[in-house]
């Protein structure tokens, strides 16, 4: 099984400086670019390859490229940002290839940028990943250094000048226009669509936003042809896919699979359950997933299976929630989550989201009535898909709708009960 | 008042952006390398350098997690409070610091040496339950641990 993301990545050494990083291959791609490959040629490559981004949404690659404006009339500076924000709770898979092989991303992000014919790219990183922060810095001084980044690389006609842009903590960050506004010095609110930041992104340029996992792609499919891409993958949807696991299980951890690997093989190489406990359901992709629970471990982690089986992918790291765990107090601590980072741009999220809070804290301790319950659904509806600016309301109601749905009687035993019929956990 | 550092630190943030305005989380950035955290004496002086309204500095310094509007101790510890360290225990982390060092989330304890923060998922949540103190992680805490890892921050 290839697995063309990880296979340098070993935290029992450093990661690969430029010269080790050439020495497996590296640049290598940059070089045929440069040398044979229109830019044109590069977003035929990804298209075809039928890679999806990774952030989050699944959206094609290629065909985001694909709406940036090309030739001599488009407007420049044009940017290509690195969204490395990866903020999501639960979510672990970029931090890996960040620390793992910082060159890989910076040289999936010249490669993209050369497609978009791009000047100016960024990498906006979240402050926490400070030993990502020092090697991307460390990283793109030695691209400098070796001519892949800067006035005429490789010698053409082609520059390009990469940043690293640490945050300073918000969620909303990593939404792609609000971390637009971040960029620009201000709050991180998201930007009405259209227009889109293909046409009118940072400083009003056409602008594209892609996340650290999808721009590691593209060394290997300009490499290896997106043939060998569709080949990596086990459904219509090409490549591996870095899946995590989290909870009480053995070995937690984050692996690269074919897409489309079943959960229950993922649950596999995490070692299954931890004695004693028994899976009750998991949120297949990051806080903004819905619930599946045991009769779904056959749903192959891609993009349109795991939506078929009512959920999403997401950045495919599983939350796994145990028999132990109090599903009211899993999904109230993530609602405090979300309370807490909405950026208060739109009132359905910016009152909502903590009634919501509150109301399951309420139900957690045993204060509640029936009607709370009801509060709950009405929530799911008013910040639902199309009712706010953003997804992160519609987001934090997935969590919240499928709990409704498949943990029913543990709600109605906090009514019942007047308490939390799970011993274990200590309330705020 | 600004020091000439700060000054020089935040005209070189306002040379690598197209207006003045779009440095201004650089600018704050700055002060908080200098003194850990934003005065509103501070603000006027970045809304002076940036051309902005003070109104409007403060509406980005009050919006991001880790622009410190208040004073913080010498050492900032984050603890992980999202959904795999609350599923593998981070309340007891929590509970055993709030008993150690007497202060709940977002206060300081009485020396000024730690403040106490929650902070969303770390990203190591297959190591969870994980807190940052400063910029060092710690992953796969038990609360017997925390009382030697305090002690290397003085
Ligand atoms: C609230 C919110 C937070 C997001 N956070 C991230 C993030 O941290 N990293 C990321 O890559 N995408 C994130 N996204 C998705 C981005 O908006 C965007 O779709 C993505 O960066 C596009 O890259 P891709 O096409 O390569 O997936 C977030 C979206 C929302 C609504
Ligand atoms: S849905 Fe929430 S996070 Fe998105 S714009 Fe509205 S208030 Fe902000
Ligand atoms: S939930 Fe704590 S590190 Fe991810």
């Amino acid at each position: 099984m290839e697995r063309p993301l990880t296979k340098h990545i070993s935290f029992r050494r450093p990661s690969l400086a430029l010269e080790e990083y050439e020495r497996t291959g590296g640049y290598a791609a940059v070089r045929k670019a440069l040398k044979q490959l229109t830019p044109e040629d590069i977003q035929q490559q990804v298209l075809a390859s039928t890679l999806k981004g990774r952030g989050g949404a699944g959206f094609s690659t290629g065909t985001k490229w694909g709406l940036i404006p090309m030739g001599a009339d488009a407007p420049h500076p044009k940017y290509l940002i690195a969204n490395a924000d990866e903020m999501e709770p639960g979510t672990f898979k970029d931090r890996l290839l960040l620390e793992g092989n910082p060159h890989q991303l910076i040289e999936g992000m010249i490669l993209s940028a050369y497609a978009i014919q791009a000047d100016i790219a960024y990498i906006f990183l979240r402050w926490a990943y400070r030993k990502a922060a020092v090697l991307l810095q460390q990283s793109i001084e030695e691209a400098y250094g070796a001519g892949y980044l800067g006035k005429h690389i490789l010698g053409g006609s082609w520059s390009l000048e990469m940043h690293l842009h640490t945050g300073v903590g918000r969620y909303m960050c990593g939404e792609e226009t609000a971390l637009l506004n971040a960029l620009e010095g201000k709050r991180a609110t998201p930007r009405a669509k259209p227009p889109f930041p293909q046409l009118s992104g940072l400083f009003g340029k056409p602008t594209i936003v892609n996340n650290v996992e999808t721009l590691c792609c593209i060394p290997h499919i300009v490499n290896n042809g997106a043939d060998w891409f569709k080949s990596l993958s086990r459904c219509a949807e090409g490549g591996t896919k870095l899946y995590g696991v989290s909870g009480k299980v053995n070995h937690p951890g984050c692996w690269e699979l074919p897409m489309g690997t079943t959960i229950r093989e993922l649950l596999h190489h995490a070692g299954g359950m931890k004695n004693g406990h028994r899976l009750k359901g998991l949120l297949p992709g990051g806080a903004s997933t819905d619930f599946l629970t045991e009769q779904h471990l056959d749903t192959p982690l891609d993009y349109t299976s795991v939506a078929a089986a009512g959920s999403r992918l997401g950045t495919g790291t599983i939350i796994v929630l145990d028999d132990a765990t109090c599903p009211v107090g899993f999904v109230h601590n993530l609602q405090h989550f979300f309370a807490q980072e909405s950026c208060g741009w739109c009132t359905p999220c910016r009152e909502g989201l903590p009634w919501v809070e509150k109301t399951l804290l309420s139900i957690e301790r045993g204060e509640a009535t029936p009607e709370d319950i009801e509060l709950l659904r009405m929530h799911t509806h008013m910040l639902g898909p199309g009712h706010t600016f953003c997804a992160l309301a519609p987001g934090a109601m997935e969590p919240l709708q499928s709990a409704l749905h498949y943990f029913m009687d543990d709600f109605e035993r906090h009514l019942t009960e007047k308490k939390c019929p799970y011993a274990n956990h200590l309330h705020r | 008042m600004l020091s000439d550092a700060e000054i020089t630190a935040i005209n070189h943030e306002i040379s690598l952006v197209p207006h003045k305005k779009a440095a201004v989380i650089e600018a704050l950035k700055v002060i908080l390398q200098h003194r850990h955290w934003v005065s509103d004496e501070c603000v006027e002086s970045v809304a002076e350098l940036l051309e902005m309204s003070p109104a409007e500095v403060d509406s980005v310094a009050s919006f991001y997690n880790l622009i410190f509007r208040k004073p913080v101790g010498r050492h900032v510890i984050h603890l992980c409070d999202s959904i795999s360290c609350y599923v593998m225990g981070y309340e007891e982390l929590y509970q055993a610091l709030q008993q150690m060092l007497d202060i709940r989330f977002g206060e300081t304890d009485t020396d000024g040496r730690f403040t106490l923060l929650p902070n969303c998922c770390l990203g190591c949540c297959d190591h969870a339950p994980a807190l940052m103190i400063d910029e060092d992680l710690y992953q796969d805490v038990k609360p017997g641990q925390l009382k030697r890892m305090l002690k290397k921050y003085s």
